[in-house]
């Protein structure tokens, strides 16, 4: 049984996803228990496999047993379950059952009307975004990516007003990014004659100094670059997120960027290698100088917002600038912190739309000035949003504080100063955010407690959101205090050998 | 050495941290709520005290939690020094705590339940930093005490308490994750070990550039200890009221950043490295000293009370961490004593600040004349406070300054003996003419005078027991010299 379980990880979303679009014509009601379902069976076959993996290393998959063995090696599709991307599949679809929990009073509220493949959509999404991840191919990476893409720009589309031009300008940049991937596979393809991951690897050092090669792994790059929303390519992402239905964001947000920069993880650790890497400074230098770029952008514009949500989208991208930071130091600490901050941020940014979508269900749109006295309207939701601010500063013990450790550890090694001070000026600016919004919400209201002065009614947001937001926020302690296990047992495994010591 | 695993550090940490729950959840009845934390401080200094014998005989407790990146966990260590600040903490939270109930109740002050959760929470984060066996546990009891102490800054939520607490914020949360937090990244970078250790980890770095630079963020870092030019937070977290700012800016969240430092230039660089490097030594000696006469020059041009003594706290903190400079033996002790010293003079002198302000709203000196007659106790009290502080006999303060003094003559930077001198008599200069004013001057405001209610009983008795402590240090020194002894002898004998 448990050798089916790389592929149960998708079809669980999958069949959910067309379930749930059945449905909806009959049955709408059915849609979200159906994708809950899927994602239930989903995300348990995902956390088991953490364990086998753990124990008895990569496991590999090919569908319909069309397999290398026998001959299929081109056109046999391989799913693979490995070191580095068991715990994004575990998080990815963890993540998404609480959402698809979480979201299904807001689908009601902002959606009303128009719900109906609503969780279809999400189902597909995740669908896509768990593909990106388990795939063993090349090729299979970009259709999954499409699906992936495809379904996240309808779920924008499903907002009011601007969000069509927010999903359109989205749809330009994203299928630019899948253009120049698909490209880059094609000039792989061309050289090393097969598609499937291992075998490119394998091939990779034996074609030597190729021009062609050079030419598909800096176009992948872009590509990548351009999904993730990586500086100078993140023009579409406040908006999306904006005027997106709040409900769409909060699955968006934590998981489709986090997904790209596994992606791009995948292409130069796997793929290419650290040593190719290495061998081209010219990149490196260029990516280390754009990620330390893309963080203080990102900060300066996120000390300039006056809508959460936007302030949120604003931290998303600052986060992109880390993962691609430490994977570019090409060090041990630095992929390592990289590796770890997928998954954290995934976690943490997930906890912060989570807590956002409990202000905006009860105050409307959140604007800034709109938080006065939210900490005595909704005391548990504010705390988890001060939790998650805290885990996004750095402050220890929550997962925020240990990827930051690595990354500033891999920058401090590789010497790359302007890296660092990025680093430590992103917790600065995101402190500086979150006291802003404590005295908003805190401190600029009389204190009801003070008699004569007006008491501030609690309107908390419903168990079935505040439930899943608490967990993950707990969630990020947990994931904080085990990351040294986390590491130890399986991401330093996913380290090349040539960095192991 | 020997150790002993053990989880009573733990425990002892832990105490008032389910104090703080037990006084979240009881919050409807004040009384209950209380007893709760004198039952938990109760245990907490008799586990302290429990402690005591095995560590005087140079033994370690030691537990570790888990691991939380390669060789560096979240573990404790119970060392004389970390003893000897987590006793003067928890001892003091006692007489703070009866203090706070005379000070808030009475005035129906808002959100008491809130105030005393994060002050139980703030005392818990201190005591874990004293116990800490590594820099990274250190740094994350520092956290949790600046971000637990900011409710209590703005406690008043007004606009002067919104902008101390930014101010706070700013100094204390910046200077860490900028300063601090990088540095301690460096170090383990190079060396893979954070513990402190006897001779510390950076032996091997030969770089002094590298050192120079580490030592300097590490000093600056650490601001709660008010190395100038990141003093102003202190003056500026006065807006808090009285309790916060007796117990927490005169010992606890104070006492922690010099601590942090103590423990960073003897564990982490070591007393050879510093005695060995000169310029190294220098360089903390010659921060230290400029903060501590020029803070005591800024103490004399101070009206509110209140800031003065924040002044006072700046220069009282340089003391310490210029005897740790001198990089002897005696020095070190002489700082590690002057903790406690230091501790129960400010003490005293923030409640009584605090109790003429309940008595009768007066903030400043100019306002205190005559005062003396009406709250003779009160102002006696304070006169013990200043002679401790100053560094007279009969109180604890001398016995401190004589050792920093014996240490500064043994070192090769000789010239801070005449800079404690000089500060000494700055330090009379500004608290005696109080005192003076207080006991003989004509009062300026004859109507406040006579509104003024006497203190309640609450708010005198801490006073009581605290300006005893300061002299009862003086008569009864030689166990705590003991202990700073036994640290010292720890980190300078090879």
């Amino acid at each position: 049984m448990t050798e089916q379980l790389p592929t149960i990880i998708i079809l669980g979303p999958l069949l959910g996803a067309t379930l749930a679009a059945f449905a909806a014509w009959f049955r709408p009601r059915l849609s979200q228990p159906l994708v809950v379902l899927g994602l239930v069976i989903s995300s348990a076959a995902a956390l088991k496999l953490v364990f086998i993996v753990a124990d008895a290393g990569a496991q590999e998959y090919w569908l319909g047993g069309w397999s290398r063995e026998q001959g299929y090696g081109v056109v046999g599709i391989q799913i693979t379950v490995d070191y580095l991307n068991t715990l994004l599949l575990a998080a990815v679809s963890g993540i998404a059952l609480l959402t698809s929990v979480y979201t299904r009073r807001l689908v009601d509220t902002e959606l009303a009307g128009r719900q109906r493949y609503f969780y279809a959509l999400f189902s597909l999404l995740v669908t896509g975004l768990l593909g990106i991840t388990i795939t063993g191919d090349i090729f299979n990476l970009y259709v999954f990516m499409e699906i992936a893409a495809l379904s996240s720009y309808a779920l924008i589309a499903y907002g009011k007003g601007r969000a069509y031009m927010a999903a359109f300008n989205y749809l330009i940049m994203g299928t630019m990014g899948a253009c120049l991937y698909l490209l880059g596979v094609g000039f792989i393809f061309a050289k090393s004659g097969t598609l499937n991951i291992d075998d490119v690897s394998a091939s990779i050092p034996a074609l030597g100094q190729s021009q062609a090669l050079f030419v598909g792994f800096v176009l992948i790059l872009l590509g990548a670059w351009a999904k993730m929303a990586f500086f100078p390519f993140h023009g579409w992402l406040p908006n999306a997120y904006v005027h997106g239905p709040t409900a769409s964001t909060a699955i968006l947000a934590p998981l489709a960027t986090k997904v790209a920069i596994y992606a791009m993880l995948r292409i130069m650790v796997t793929v290419y290698s650290i040593k190719y890497i290495n061998s081209s400074p010219g990149i490196q230098s260029l990516a280390l100088y754009l990620s330390s770029l893309a963080i203080v952008v990102a900060s300066f514009f996120s000390l300039t917002q006056i809508n959460l949500k936007k302030l949120a989208s604003y931290f998303v991208l600052s986060e992109i600038g880390y993962m691609v930071g430490g994977a570019w130091l090409a060090n041990k600490p630095g992929l390592t912190g990289a590796m770890v901050h997928v998954v954290a941020d995934a976690a943490m940014t997930s906890a912060l739309f989570m807590a956002i979508g409990c202000i905006v269900y009860r105050l409307g749109q959140a604007q800034l000035d709109d938080l006065k006295g939210v900490f005595f309207k909704m005391p548990v939701t504010m705390a988890a949003f001060v939790v998650t601010m805290a885990a996004l500063i750095g402050v220890p013990p929550t997962c925020g504080f240990f990827s930051k450790w690595y990354l500033i550890e891999g920058a401090a090694k590789a010497d790359a100063w302007h890296f660092v001070a990025a680093l430590l000026l992103s917790s600065l600016v995101k402190a500086i955010i979150l006291f802003r919004i404590v005295e908003i919400g805190y401190n600029r209201v009389p204190h009801p407690a003070i008699k004569g002065n007006p008491a501030i009614p609690r309107n908390e947001a419903p168990l079935s959101m505040l439930i899943p937001t608490v967990a993950m926020t707990l969630g990020l302690i947990v994931l904080g205090l085990g990351t040294s296990t986390l590491v130890n047992t399986i991401i330093s495994k996913a380290l090349p050998a040539a960095l192991a010591q | 050495m020997e150790s002993i695993e053990s989880f009573t550090p733990v425990w002892i940490i832990l105490t008032s941290s389910v104090a703080a729950l037990l006084i979240a959840l009881l919050g409807r009845w004040p009384n209950v709520r209380e007893s709760c934390i004198f039952a938990a401080a109760a245990i907490k200094l008799g586990l302290l005290l429990s402690l005591v014998p095995d560590v005087l005989k140079g033994k370690l407790y030691e537990f570790e939690v888990m691991e939380l990146i390669p060789d560096v966990g979240l573990a404790f260590k119970v060392d004389a020094l970390g003893l000897l600040f987590a006793l003067v903490s928890v001892s003091l939270w006692i007489p703070t705590t009866i203090f706070s109930m005379g000070f808030l109740r009475p005035l129906k002050r808002h959100a008491q339940t809130r105030f005393f959760f994060f002050f139980a929470i703030a005392i818990s984060s201190a005591v874990g930093v004293a116990f800490s066996a590594n820099l990274l546990t250190l740094f994350i009891f520092y956290e949790v005490l600046s971000l637990s102490t900011y409710p209590l800054v703005t406690h008043h939520q007004d606009d002067d308490a919104i902008k101390g607490g930014r101010k706070y914020l700013t100094y204390l949360l910046g200077t860490s994750v900028a300063l601090a937090l990088p540095a301690m990244i460096i170090v383990y970078e190079r060396t893979g070990n954070l513990n402190f250790t006897n001779g510390g980890v950076l032996a091997d770095v030969t770089s002094t550039t590298l050192l120079v630079v580490l030592l300097v963020m590490f000093l600056f870092g650490f601001a709660k200890a008010g190395l100038m030019p990141f003093h102003a937070w202190l003056p500026g977290a006065m807006v808090a009221p009285a309790p916060v700012s007796a117990l927490l800016h005169a010992v606890a969240v104070v006492k922690v950043g010099v601590f942090s430092i103590i423990r960073v230039l003897t564990g982490i660089f070591g007393v050879d490295l510093l005695a060995k490097t000169p310029s190294l030594s220098t360089i903390v000696c010659v921060l230290a000293a400029i903060t501590l006469i020029v803070a005591s020059l800024i103490a004399l041009t101070q009206d509110n009370i209140k800031s003065r003594l924040a002044y006072s706290t700046i220069g009282q903190l340089s003391y310490i961490i210029l005897g740790v400079g001198l990089a002897t033996k005696i020095g070190i002790a002489g700082a590690a004593l002057h903790i406690p010293m230091h501790a129960f003079g400010k003490i005293t002198l923030f409640l009584c600040a605090g109790a003429i302000y309940q008595a009768c709203g007066a903030k400043c000196i100019s306002e205190i004349h005559g005062i003396g007659h009406k709250f003779p106790m009160t102002m006696t009290a304070f006169f013990i406070g200043s002679l401790c502080v100053i560094g007279l006999p009969p109180t604890g303060g001398f016995i401190s300054k004589w050792y920093l003094l014996n240490g500064s003559l043994d070192s090769a930077q000789q010239w801070a003996f005449a800079v404690f001198l000089t500060s000494s008599l700055l330090n009379a200069a500004y608290f005696l003419p109080i005192v003076y004013k207080a006991f003989f001057a004509k009062p300026t405001d004859t109507a406040r005078l006579e509104k003024a209610k006497e203190p309640p009983p609450m708010t005198v008795v801490p006073l009581f027991i605290t300006s005893a402590g300061c002299l009862l240090l003086f008569f009864f020194s030689d166990k705590l010299f003991k202990l700073a002894d036994t640290f010292a002898k720890m980190y300078t004998v090879q």
